[in-house]
């Protein structure tokens, strides 16, 4: 099975730098080819940079709380480029204030996401969920 | 005695300088019409005549030469997202020294190939997908390149997954076609070196027969390289200097010419403020951009149109209507001059400062404001050039004109529009002489020589008060 490619990054105007250097490394020591975009990228950095590694999945970072207004149209930006079926995938600190995890991430699914990862996900569990998706 | 003569082969006129290395000196130049459709030889041994004359004869030790002649280096690129491959394979072309014609994003279509076709190019630099990434794209352009008819070079600097097979495709073709590497192998770094060489040694295996150039080449002493790589070569020399010389640090150079307006920056461009953040590409140290449609004759009507009529009429205190006459007549006989005084020189010299600065806007980086949780930041993209510490000015509407401080001006930082970061308080220089190309064909031979007297010919003699 060839090298998966995942793209990374922080959505937004959000410059939370570490966690996004440990999933890099730790899905690098795992295998998948990384293309992390570090901190504040826009849904069109994302896309684009996808488009150029032929990326298999966007792993959407967001740690301060805005990640449901930053996230929105993603889905749809990534069909309009052509990356239909690219697998997407958000975690973090997706929504700000107090709300049921399993709302949050019923409205990401609806947006188009396939993962919704709760605060303190382990990166071994995406890790495990991205290598079954892409299998 | 050790004289070299420097030679630039241009599109209307022979150049050439006459350079004595003992004493560090210029002393003479002189200039005669290309003859590219006969021989490049006529001109150029007319010129000869006129520098002998002026400086009695002369025993060369070498001679060099650059040219910009039968449109000098045309080039095409094509990648593959805009703001990635794009870009980049269009910082390798203008780096190299080449006039890019147009750029192409994404799968080409068959309007795209006749008019790539139609354009006809001397070389096509290709370009997209990250090494490992996107091959489909790259490998579509490459079957679609090879069909077009034409006897321009092709050189591949993209995923080097799809290498071989974009090989096969295009030596099929009978096209000649060079393998470098890819210009953006990993996401937004930049790797232009190689391609800039590749181009460099294409142009000298075959652009310089097709333009006539054999003959010329065959007396020099190094090979002949585009113009615009020459004033590439002085700007980085004078920027980083030499083992023995210190050079002038960051600077930027301003060439504003009939056809195009080029423009280098020598400088890191790093964050001169703190709470910034470089983001996205990060332009090289060494930069050019060429500007196609802001010249002063044969892109005066686009550089018009990007100026403003009314803002170039208001600034050049006249009518629309005269600034849509000199238009006409520019249009019309390219090689018009502005009579001193006259309102048309107004708004020529109008024109050369709207070149300047709209061109600066395009070159160098911007901030963006933007509000984080650790209070306000600011996105920097593209090259911080706030600090430059010389500007310095060629080409003969900026020479030759009655106010070069106020043309060369127009490059400067303004309150106006911060987020553009332009030069704030550089020195700024004129190139007098027109040496600056000439020093850079010097510079490959004798660079402390080339430094010493662009020091002292901008330094000392072009200081703008």
């Amino acid at each position: 099975m060839s090298q998966k490619t995942v793209v990374l990054g922080v959505i937004g105007a959000d410059v939370h730098a570490v966690g996004n250097k440990i999933l890099a490394y730790a899905f690098e020591l795992a295998g998948l080819k990384v293309v992390n975009l570090g901190v504040m990228v826009s849904q069109k950095e994302f896309v684009d940079a996808a488009i150029e590694a032929n990326a298999d999945a966007i792993t959407v970072s967001s740690l301060y709380g805005h990640g449901e207004i930053d996230c929105r149209g993603l889905r749809e930006m990534c069909d309009e480029a052509g990356l239909k079926n690219i697998k997407l995938y958000a975690g973090g600190n997706l929504v700000v204030g107090k709300r049921d995890f399993t709302e949050t991430e019923k409205a990401f699914k609806q947006m188009g996401f396939d993962r919704v990862y709760a605060p303190g996900t382990a990166p071994e569990q995406t890790i495990a969920d991205i290598k079954a998706d892409l299998a | 005695m050790n004289i070299i003569l420097t030679a630039d082969v241009g599109s209307t006129f022979t150049k050439m300088t006459a350079v004595d290395i003992d004493s560090k000196e210029i002393i003479g130049s002189a200039r005669s019409f290309t003859t590219i459709e006969t021989n490049v030889m006529e001109g150029f041994n007319s010129a000869l005549k006129e520098l002998t004359a002026q400086c009695g004869q002369l025993t060369f030790q070498k001679k060099v030469a650059s040219s910009s002649a039968a449109g000098g280096l045309k080039m095409i690129a094509v990648g593959l997202v805009p703001d990635l491959t794009v870009k980049a394979a269009r910082l390798a072309a203008t780096n190299a020294g080449a006039k890019i014609m147009k750029t192409y994003s994404y799968d080409l279509t068959q309007k795209e190939q006749e008019e790539i076709s139609s354009l006809n190019p001397d070389m096509v630099l290709l370009s997209g997908g990250i090494d490992g990434g996107n091959k489909d794209v790259i490998i579509h352009n490459a079957k679609v390149l090879a069909q077009i008819e034409g006897n321009f070079s092709i050189v591949v600097a993209g995923n080097k997954s799809a290498e071989d097979e974009i090989a096969e495709i295009i030596k099929d073709s009978g096209k000649r076609v060079v393998l470098c590497e890819n210009v953006m192998p990993e996401f937004n770094k930049l790797n232009i070196d190689s391609a800039k060489k590749a181009i460099r040694d294409l142009f000298i295996e075959n652009i310089i027969s097709a333009k006539g150039l054999n003959e010329l080449q065959a007396i020099l002493a190094t090979e002949i390289v585009p113009t615009p790589l020459a004033v590439f070569d002085a700007a980085d020399l004078l920027s980083q200097g030499t083992k023995t010389q210190k050079g002038l640090g960051d600077l930027m150079i301003f060439d504003v010419g009939g056809a195009t307006t080029d423009v280098y920056s020598m400088a890191d461009g790093n964050p001169s403020r703190p709470n910034v953040f470089i983001h996205g590409f990060k332009d090289p140290f060494a930069k050019r951009t060429v500007e196609g449609d802001l010249g002063m004759r044969y892109s005066i009507l686009p550089l018009a149109e990007e100026a403003g009529l009314e803002v170039v009429a208001e600034l050049a205190d006249t009518t629309k209507q005269d600034v849509i006459a000199w238009l006409d007549t520019c249009k019309k006989a390219p090689d018009t001059l502005p009579i001193e005084g006259s309102v048309e020189r107004r708004i020529d010299e109008t024109l050369a400062g709207m070149a300047i600065k709209i061109s600066t806007e395009r070159h160098c980086g911007s901030v963006e404001k933007v509000f984080t949780i650790a209070g306000e930041a600011f996105a920097q993209m593209g090259k911080d050039l706030t600090q430059v510490k010389y500007v310095i000015g060629t080409g003969g509407s900026v020479i030759g004109s009655s106010n070069p401080k106020s043309i060369l001006g127009r490059s400067l930082f303004q309150v106006g529009d911060m987020t553009l970061l332009k030069p704030m308080s550089p020195t700024m220089l004129l190139d007098r002489k027109y040496m600056l190309s000439s020093m850079g064909l010097l510079s490959k031979l004798e660079p402390d020589v080339a430094l010493a007297i662009m020091k002292r010919e901008l330094l000392e003699n072009g200081q703008l008060d």
